[in-house]
């Protein structure tokens, strides 16, 4: 089990390195700090001299190298747009992000299942076609015009929820949440739907083909030959059998969620992080994107490996084959 | 005994909801863009300034034409050719308490000559700033400028003493590893003071009420002052979301509006859209320096340096359609690069050349390309008002005399970093005029490049012609009629020579909640001292 964890914490290694190189090597298309940074008046002194300060003369080798040697050190400077350290920004953003995020996969796990589940079980019932129709809508829609059109409905016509923000904030030492305000949980519905709608069809479709793979298979008509109850079969044998790949790809997508929450919190001002990096891409404020990225590398590295760890515990099989000193 | 009670507290919830009082009048303003700084002499950019100035004072300041009036200097005068005098206001406090006096004014100055700071342009021929007395302050300038109290309306006022308590006696450094200060906070002493900060989320401004602005007499007749109380200010780049937080009524006043949601704005009953012009030219300029074009199938020459082909061009615009069709009528069709109101302007130099295809055709023929020829008009996609739909117009209309013209739009951070690198044949640029003189215009986007601060820094298509030249030193140094004069011949050789192909004057629409009353300026500042909220 130990020797699996350094295992895996060794190969992840060229993967955040392979990251960091490669979003290292993008900077250069994203635009000129540079010019962002003076305005519209400078001389060519203040602009050389500023590209110095900057280490932006350097070669490009020298540029990553200076950057990884500071990234090991939990360096990651300041934020060019901001003039803040770049570790306080993400570290102030992080919570918007992660409550979002947790509460959109929550909402994905909590109405996704069971949704798949039944339409497992009764495949054609009038409700379970109107659940596969409506999940079409969470695949095909694009997040961003899903987020309009909630706005739209809640916001603008119905007055109901906030179209924007994240309400009233705690703060809980550095973590602020927005769980404990009325209003910062009225601001959470639209985003978390948004966010989570996907995931939660994604997540539907899983579990009833697996159901309905599973429910085919011979120990489930031994357990119904035995004669147990439906209720033990389905949820006793079946369902537990189908969680494998259902923790598998909640883990990524939560990672994903994670990550590709930019859309979402652009189009709800939702102050995390995902809107963080896209201010910052459009000011080419490097130290914030390289930071960034790394950041979420990081993080899916880690989800990784906690669905390996997770699959250990769930799959019997893998446990044997680790004893037996490998396949 | 129970619902006697429910009642009484319904009434007096009904009584609280029905007189929110005179102090309360708060106002919720929202923009794509935050503020990145607190500091006012850090980031010369609109979305900087927007919030400072309602914070910090400046010695000279605007009335909603953007006309000089005093500001915290009660008087000015040039006293010397190199040396102008300011009297300040007594009795003035910042919002921490501290009493302004000259020191303070000697102190900014000087905070805004350094390196680190972005608004070297306004303090540009100051050598020095000398106290005379408690409330008497000699700005030295290298030569006679003419034009300083203009700029001075952009240099904010800050506290000395509260800058060195603060150890931001500076600008933020590049170099710097920590948070300055002033990055997050601000001490001014304007008709509003800083209450809190989270940068990207929310920004709240309150009122001071000792404010010496708010005396009925410090303002001008047109706009006396307003009764706003409080502004939250909350940035949301997203357009569809800023226009349904401005209809669900989150947000009571919206500074950029999108176009396209105007109409639906305008029939939206609680909505009203104000629409001015802004101090803001969109035109074409090019490559006219060059042997060959970089971005051209012509090989062995550079069709832009011919006068002709430039005119041809020009004449081959359609500039009405374009405000009909891709501005919605947004926009004001002008023959020069800047509008105006900005000092130095011209009506007599303010004319296009017609729209006319065939002279177009013939100018081409002329100067020897009958079958025109090809070339990249590069294009910012998110930075002007309808950008690189105007750059689509455009190109159909060269196509059709025969320049075959591709797009390439790109957003405004590699779009700048190209044409800073003098990289592209023919671009759109806009300009907008800070100082309102149009020193600056001709300045930063025709003189010739000579690394002195702001010569021809912006003049990517090598644009140069020496009387020009002269005539932009000229405009440094005099005064009076003789600049007027030197103004009015450079607007002149401007239109003679084609060194840009003018389109418009851009136009800002803003858009407020019906109870809502505000002034427009046309530099797109919101001046909350005047707002009325009824």
């Amino acid at each position: 089990m130990f020797a699996f964890i350094i295992s895996r914490v060794l190969q992840a290694l060229p993967v955040m390195l392979t990251v960091a190189l490669i979003s290292f090597a993008m900077f250069a298309y994203v635009g000129d700090p540079v010019a962002i940074m003076l305005g519209q008046d400078y001389t060519q002194a203040q602009r050389d001299a500023l590209i110095q300060d900057l280490g932006l003369d350097q070669p490009f080798f020298v540029q990553f190298g200076t950057f990884l040697w500071n990234a090991l050190h939990g360096e990651f400077g300041m934020s060019y747009r901001l003039s803040r350290p770049v570790l306080d920004l993400i570290a102030e953003r992080a919570p918007a992000t992660l409550e979002l995020a947790l509460t959109a996969a929550f909402l994905a796990l909590l109405v996704g299942v069971p949704m798949g589940i039944y339409t497992g079980l009764y495949r054609n019932s009038w409700l379970s076609r109107f659940f596969l129709t409506f999940s079409l809508i969470g695949v095909s829609l694009p997040t961003f015009l899903i987020g309009i059109l909630l706005i739209l409905c809640f916001s603008v016509w119905l007055g109901w929820l906030p179209s924007f923000g994240r309400g009233d904030t705690v703060q809980l030492g550095w973590w602020s949440t927005g769980f404990l305000t009325v209003s910062g949980l009225k601001a959470l519905i639209l985003p978390s739907i948004t966010l989570g709608l996907f995931q939660m069809t994604l997540i539907m479709r899983l579990v009833r083909a697996e159901m309905l793979e599973v429910l085919r298979t011979d120990y489930i008509k031994f357990a119904r030959a035995r004669g147990l109850s439906n209720r033990a079969i389905n949820f006793g044998h079946a369902l537990k059998n189908t969680l494998v790949p259902v923790i598998t790809i909640t883990g990524l997508q939560l990672g994903a969620i994670i990550a590709f929450a930019i859309v979402t919190e652009t189009v709800f001002q939702w102050p995390g992080m995902g809107l963080l990096f896209i201010q910052s891409v459009g000011a080419a404020d490097i130290p914030v994107m390289a930071a960034y990225l790394i950041l979420i590398a990081a993080l899916f590295v880690t989800i990784n490996l906690i669905v390996d760890l997770l699959y250990f515990a769930v799959d019997p099989r893998l446990r044997v084959g680790g004893a037996k000193g490998g396949h | 005994m129970r619902r006697l009670g429910l009642a009484a507290a319904a009434a007096l919830l009904a009584l609280g909801l029905a007189s929110p009082g005179a102090e309360a009048r708060t106002v919720r303003w929202a923009t794509s863009g935050d503020p990145n700084t607190m500091d006012p002499h850090s980031q010369n950019v609109g979305t900087v300034t927007m919030v400072l100035q309602q914070i910090y004072d400046y010695l000279i300041a605007r009335n909603a034409d953007l006309s000089l009036r005093p500001g915290l200097a009660l008087s000015w005068e040039q006293v010397e050719p190199t040396r102008w005098r300011f009297t300040l206001r007594q009795g003035v406090t910042f919002h921490e308490g501290q009493a302004f006096n000259a020191d303070d004014v000697v102190f900014s100055i000087t905070r805004a000559q350094q390196p680190t700071s972005n608004y070297g342009i306004y303090v540009d021929t100051v050598d020095r700033a000398v106290k005379v007395d408690e409330f008497t302050v000699d700005v030295i300038t290298k030569v006679p400028d003419p034009i300083l109290p203009n700029k001075f309306a952009s240099v904010a006022m800050m506290s000395k003493g509260w800058a060195e308590a603060h150890n931001a006696t500076r600008p933020q450094n590049t170099r710097q590893r920590e948070e300055m200060f002033t990055v997050r906070n601000a001490n001014g002493t304007g008709a509003f003071r800083l209450v809190s900060r989270e940068p990207d989320v929310r920004t709240v401004l309150r009122r001071n009420d000792a404010w010496w602005g708010w005396a009925p007499e410090n303002n001008p007749p047109a706009t006396p002052p307003g009764n706003v109380t409080e502004i939250v200010f909350r940035p949301i780049s997203s357009d569809a979301t800023r226009v349904a937080a401005l209809l669900s009524g989150e947000i009571d006043f919206v500074l950029d509006p999108p176009l396209q949601d105007l109409n639906r704005l305008r029939q939206a009953g609680s909505i009203r859209v104000l629409e001015g012009p802004e101090v803001r030219t969109i035109f074409i300029a090019m490559d006219v320096k060059r042997d060959q074009l970089l971005y051209s199938d012509v090989r062995d020459r550079n069709p832009l340096k011919d006068l002709r082909v430039r005119q041809a061009l020009y004449h081959a615009i359609d500039i009405q359609a374009i405000n009909r069709t891709t501005m919605r009528g947004q926009s004001i069709v002008t023959g020069t690069f800047f509008p105006p109101q900005v000092n130095g302007y011209s009506q007599a130099e303010d004319v296009r050349l017609p729209y006319d295809q065939a002279r177009a055709r013939a100018l081409l023929a002329e100067a020897g390309y009958p079958n025109g020829f090809g070339i990249t008009l590069d294009c910012p996609n998110n930075r002007y008002i309808n950008d690189e739909q105007i750059c689509q117009a455009i190109a159909a209309m060269w196509t059709r005399i025969g320049v075959r013209t591709s797009v390439k739009a790109q957003p405004l951070g590699p779009f700048f970093a190209q044409i800073q690198r003098d990289d592209t044949s023919i671009y759109l640029l806009g300009w907008g005029v800070p100082t309102l003189d149009a020193l600056y215009s001709f300045q930063s986007l025709l003189a010739t490049r000579n690394g002195a601060q702001g010569d021809g820094i912006w003049n990517y298509g090598g644009y140069s012609n020496p009387r020009m030249d002269e005539l932009v030193q000229r405009m440094k140094t005099q005064s009076g009629e003789a600049r007027m004069q030197a103004i009015h011949e450079a607007l002149r050789i401007y239109r003679e020579d084609v060194p840009h192909i003018p389109l418009h004057h851009q136009m800002i629409p803003w858009a407020m909640r019906s109870n809502i009353t505000i002034p427009h300026a046309a530099n797109n500042q919101p001046y909350f001292r005047w707002m009325v909220v009824n």
